[in-house]
This record gives structure tokens, sequence and C-alpha cells, in this order.
């Protein structure tokens, strides 16, 4: 069935067909239209979920992990200083290895108060044990969070997974999308090591030095898995629904002397600098990447990249830029920019690509050449 | 003591102190629960008494969880055993620190929430699993290791605290009592939404006396009026049967504070104040139960 949605109402109607048991949540800017959304349908009784108006996002995870852990699905949303708040949670998630699904809407970290799209938020917990993906549409977001049920929650994975989506750029933008006839696409959730007082079990207890490697290696071992959990995932998803993604979206690369690399709502943008450089004679092409974790596979094929960041590690650099350094061992000309919300448009774009700079550093607007 | 039942559900060799009074009172929350119960403990002396992996003490199921975030986690817990038709006991077990001070937003989001859960504090007043460092429920005057000069602020009220959410049910116990204690568990599993129950957990070396001396220690803050046992059911208070005699002729606070190492070098003054919180709060509860109040 055709309709037009904002981002944050076509990840809602995915959850609702996902069919989650309990969904926790807070609300805060720009996500609240999710949870929003979730809690009319539960309140109109077209979701049969337990729905939890939690007093926090510490709370907000902590009760996914309570009821995750008696072997039932649960969803979240959150953005920004919400997803910070829930940082502690998200590491105890994944150490318990449990299978929540949470929508992320990207959003800056203040101060100053912002509330615009920044990558930021999710970069900043890239080492909690959690699969992330980013996406670019509508259409797109609401595919990714029924995708990533079904991935968080296959045996060989069992981990929790965040489908981030730019603030307002996406989760307030109106386009159609498709929604599917969803079927047994999502199997029922099996887990394995779900409480059962017939069976007691320690769960997380004090682990000592001889033991504690263990759980670290077990789940970079399920993050491994996770690659072919997600390409089996993505291929059942184009046969029975007829879209596909994969771990990057390429753009005109084919012939290209010189890529742009970028993520979300810019990597959709960047295909429209492609155009326009076309035009001009330059054989540009783009990357989005979806995956962050685990990370997507790429190979530049020697290409000169563009990366741009909507982030940055202070004293460092920009996250994707040196990813895809450390990655490829190319050395790409790094833009910073589109930080809180600023417009980068498809043309600031073609112009970052004729003035590359390889292995530089552009912050767009600070030492800017336009 | 007859009704108690046989089966165990915390077993011996745990890596409790000697003379732990929480691990006692543990002993017989899990015997009122029984088998069909899932215990969350947010960091606390229980987070290590239960067993490091693989191995455990514990005859039921226990989910460990982050310090700030057990009530949540029984939020959640609860609703997905509500989603699934199941009755299991979802019980909190946290200490004062859990409780009182960074675990209070969830404590308080979970009552408002009207959460079908027992949220159990073991109070030891200081943070005794890292060796007795102050809590908001440290009493006046103690020494801790981060009150060296004794605490100058007064013991935070969570039972006031608690009370104010109105749950249908909330009580005091000690661990110098364990019949009441069970008693207690029992009526509050009873009972849809959610319960608390607030133990005094005397800790021989937090509190600085011999760990043979537990019971006489709860037993001696109970007759001084320091520690009083009641319940509040649907907001009516009664006081429980040992506090009765007590509030009516205290025995000297001086006999608990004397018998602690943590109080002492109580100066006159602080130790006047202890004296008159203990009066204070006799006398608050007479007003309420035999309203109304003089």
């Amino acid at each position: 069935m055709r309709m037009m949605a904002t981002g944050n109402k076509a990840v809602a109607e995915a959850v609702r067909q996902a069919k989650p048991a309990v969904v926790a949540a807070y609300p805060i800017t720009p996500q609240t239209e999710i949870v929003e959304t979730i809690a009319s349908f539960v309140s109109e009784g077209s979701m049969e979920s337990q729905y939890i108006p939690v007093e926090s996002e510490h709370s907000a995870m902590a009760a996914c992990i309570g009821a995750s852990v008696t072997g039932v699905r649960t969803f979240t949303a959150t953005s920004s200083h919400g997803l910070l708040y829930m940082h502690e949670m998200l590491h105890w998630a994944a150490g318990a290895r449990l299978p929540v699904v949470m929508a992320n809407v990207n959003r800056a970290l203040g101060p100053g108060w912002n509330i615009w799209a920044e990558h930021t938020d999710a970069f900043s917990q890239r080492d909690t044990g959690w699969l992330q993906v980013y996406v670019s549409t509508v259409q797109e977001a609401y595919d990714a969070t029924l995708m990533a049920f079904r991935i968080a929650e296959h045996g060989d994975v069992l981990l929790p997974v965040m489908v981030n989506l730019d603030g307002f750029s996406l989760s307030h933008i109106n386009q159609p999308f498709e929604k599917v006839e969803l079927g047994d696409f999502i199997p029922d959730m099996r887990l394995p090591h779900a409480i059962d007082t017939a069976n007691p079990r320690g769960y997380g207890p004090l682990t000592g030095p001889e033991e504690f490697y263990r759980f670290r290696w077990d789940i970079e071992r399920s993050m491994r898995n996770a690659r072919a959990v997600i390409e089996e995932t993505e291929r059942e998803f184009a046969e029975r629904f007829g879209r596909s993604y994969g771990w990057t979206e390429e753009y005109r690369v084919e012939d290209a002397d010189v890529v742009i690399v970028a993520m979300g709502t810019l990597g959709k943008e960047a295909e429209v600098a492609v155009d326009r450089l076309r035009e001009e004679g330059v054989k540009a092409g783009s990357i989005r990447i979806r995956w962050f974790r685990p990370f997507a596979p790429l190979d530049l094929g020697g290409r000169d990249a563009v990366v741009i960041d909507r982030d940055y590690s202070f004293g460092f650099g920009g996250v994707l830029a040196r990813s895809i350094r450390s990655t490829t061992g190319t050395a790409p000309y790094s833009v910073i920019a589109g930080l809180g919300g600023q417009e980068v448009t498809y043309e600031d774009m073609a112009g970052f690509v004729r003035e590359r700079r390889p292995g530089e550093e552009l912050w767009f607007g600070v030492n800017s050449h336009v | 003591m007859a009704e108690i039942p046989k089966e165990e559900y915390i077993f011996k060799c745990t890596s409790a102190c000697a003379g732990c009074s929480s691990t006692l009172c543990l002993r017989y929350v899990l015997k009122a629960a029984g088998p069909d119960t899932v215990l969350i403990v947010p960091a606390c002396c229980t987070s290590v008494i239960q067993g490091i992996y693989p191995r455990t003490a514990m005859n039921i199921p226990v989910y460990n969880i982050a310090f700030a975030a057990a009530a949540a986690c029984a939020s959640g817990m609860s609703s997905a055993y509500r989603a699934a038709g199941k009755k299991t006991n979802v019980i909190v077990y946290a200490g004062d620190g859990g409780t009182v001070d960074i675990g209070l937003q969830a404590l308080s989001g979970a009552f408002e929430r009207e959460t079908d859960f027992l949220y159990i504090c073991y109070d030891n007043e200081a943070y005794g699993n890292t060796g007795m460092q102050r809590s908001g429920s440290t009493p006046l005057g103690a020494l801790t290791t981060t009150t060296p000069g004794g605490k100058i602020h007064k013991k935070k009220d969570i039972d006031g605290i608690v009370a104010a959410h109105s749950p249908p049910y909330m009580a005091t116990a000690c661990s110098a009592y364990p019949l009441d204690l069970y008693k207690k568990v029992q009526k509050a599993l009873s009972i849809r939404g959610p319960t608390f129950i607030h133990i005094l957990a005397p800790c021989p070396p937090g509190w600085r006396f011999p760990a043979d001396k537990t019971i006489e220690m709860g037993k001696l803050a109970v007759k001084s009026g320091m520690w009083i046992l009641w319940e509040r059911e649907h907001g009516r208070l009664t006081v429980s049967g040992p506090s009765r005699a007590a509030m009516k002729n205290p025995a000297p606070l001086e006999s608990y504070l004397k018998a602690q190492g943590r109080f002492r070098g109580l100066d006159a003054a602080t130790a006047d104040a202890l004296q008159q919180q203990v009066q204070e709060n006799i006398r608050r509860i007479r007003c309420e139960v035999e309203e109304p109040c003089a």
C-alpha cells in the first residue's frame, strides 16, 4: 500500500507491523513523533504492545532490557541527549545480548542547544556493541526498521540494532512510501538465554579477569556473524518486497575518478552533486555508507575520495574520513560539514570535489573555499 | 517459626561478610516469595554476595542491572510478564545507595506508573559493598570513609518520599525480626501494584561491631526507637508488634549508639539531635495512628 508519511511516522508504522510486546520510551525532539504515533496506535487498539511511558531515557533502555530478557520483542526511540543519557544502558543491552531495536533521530549535542541533524550522538555510541544503520529516505527508514528486528533477533546475532535517521531533514519530511504485507518476514523471537524461573541462572554477575574477555569476544563474534545475517536479510527483503540497499548505496561510481562519501540525507544529496559535476565533465560518483557497525566493506579502487563528516572527533578528525582511511588506505579529502544542521547544498558538495586536496581537511564555513 | 518453609533459595558459602544481616533478610524474602520469582539487583552488596561467574549461590534467577536502573528494569520485566499472562514475582533487592541516591528517579517513575512489583531496600546506611562511604541514608553523626568527622546531614526520609507516591502497601522491617519480615513480604506480594519494604540491615564491618552481635544490634535499633517497624496499607498506618512496646517505653538511645564504632566520638550536641529525631519519629507515628493528633 502506498502512503505519505514523515520519516518518524514511517518508523512507527514499521514498529506496529513488527508487533513488539513492550515499547518503553521518553519523548525528545525531533524523535517525539515516533513515540506519540506509537502511543496513539496502542491507545486506539491498533497495536497490542505494552507501552511504558518512562521518566527518562536511562529508564527507557532499562525497561527494554528488563522486558527483552524475558524473551519478548522490544522497541524504543530517542535522539541526541536522550541517547547519551542512555549510554550506560546501551552497554548493558549489548552485553546481555538482548535484541532491542531502537530508532535514533540524529541530532547535535549541546551546548548550545541545537535540535538539528548531526551524527555525533550515534557515533559516540559506536563502541557499545550496537549495530548501527543510517538511512536516507522515508522508504528506507521504514524498510530498515523492519529489517532491524529480524537482524537483531537472529540466533547468530542477538545484539541490539540502532536505526539512524537525520533530524528534521528526514524525521519531519513527508515522502511517499510503500507499506509491505509483512507476512512471516520477522519470525517469532526466540531468546535462548531468556529468564526461566524453572532453570535459575545468574545474569550479569561479578565476572573476573579469567572469564570477562570471553563475553567481549562473544559480542565481536556476533558482530562478524551479523555481516552474513545482514546480507541474507536484505536479500530476502529484496526477493519479497522488491527493494534492496546493501552495505552502501553507490551512484555512478563505475567509471568515476572521484567519489563523494557521506551518510544519511547528505549521502542522498551527493547524488545531485554528482549529476552536476558530470555535466561539467568531471567523472564523479557517490557512495552512501549505510552500515557503520559492523562497518561497511568498501573498495575505492584507487579513486579520490571526498568524505563528508557530519561529526567530529576533537583532536583527531572526521570519524567517517578516518574510518575510510583506516579501512581502504586512501587518504581522502576530509570535509567537516552539516554540523548542527548547517546547510550543505549539492552546489557546495560539487565545490568540495572541484577543489579537493587529498589528505587534507576542510571545515566548511571556517576555512571554506566558498 | 513453624510456618516458614524449609526450602532454601540462597545457599551456604556466599561471599557475604561474617554476620551479614542483608543476606539473612534475603533468605527470608525468598522463602516468602517462593520459586517463581526473579530478583533484580543493582550494584550493591548483593551483586557480590550472589556469587562470582560462573558460580551462583542463588536458586532463583538473578538479573543484575546498572546502579541507577533497577526499578525501571522491573517496569519492563513486569510489563513483559503481564503481556505474557504470567504471575512471576518481580522483586528489586537494592541497597540504600541504589534506592535513596542514584536509583531514586527510577524508583519514583516506577511507583508513579504503578508497576506491579516489590521494591525492597535493605538499608545498611552506607555504601557497604565498596567499604562504607556515606549515602543519603547514613544517619547524622555516623563515621564513614567519606565522612571521617561524622556525617553532618541527617538521614534522608525515603519512606516519606515513597509514601508520597501512595503505593497500596509499604512497610519497614529489620533483620532482627525475620518472622515480621517474612509476613510483610508475603503480604506485599499478594497485592497488585508497586509495594515497598524498607529493611534496616546492621552491617558489622561498616558499623564497627562484632559479627556475632548482628541480631542484638537490630533489636537495639528497634527497642531504642531508632528504627520503627510499621506497615502502611492503602495509606493506613499500623505499628508492628515489637515497636508497639518500644514506642511506649524506648530503651536509652545511648545503648544503641555506644555499641557501634561508627558513632565513636559523637559530640553531645549531635547525640542530642539524634535523640530528638527519635522522639519526633515516635511522635509523628503515634500522632498518625492515634488521630486526632494532640
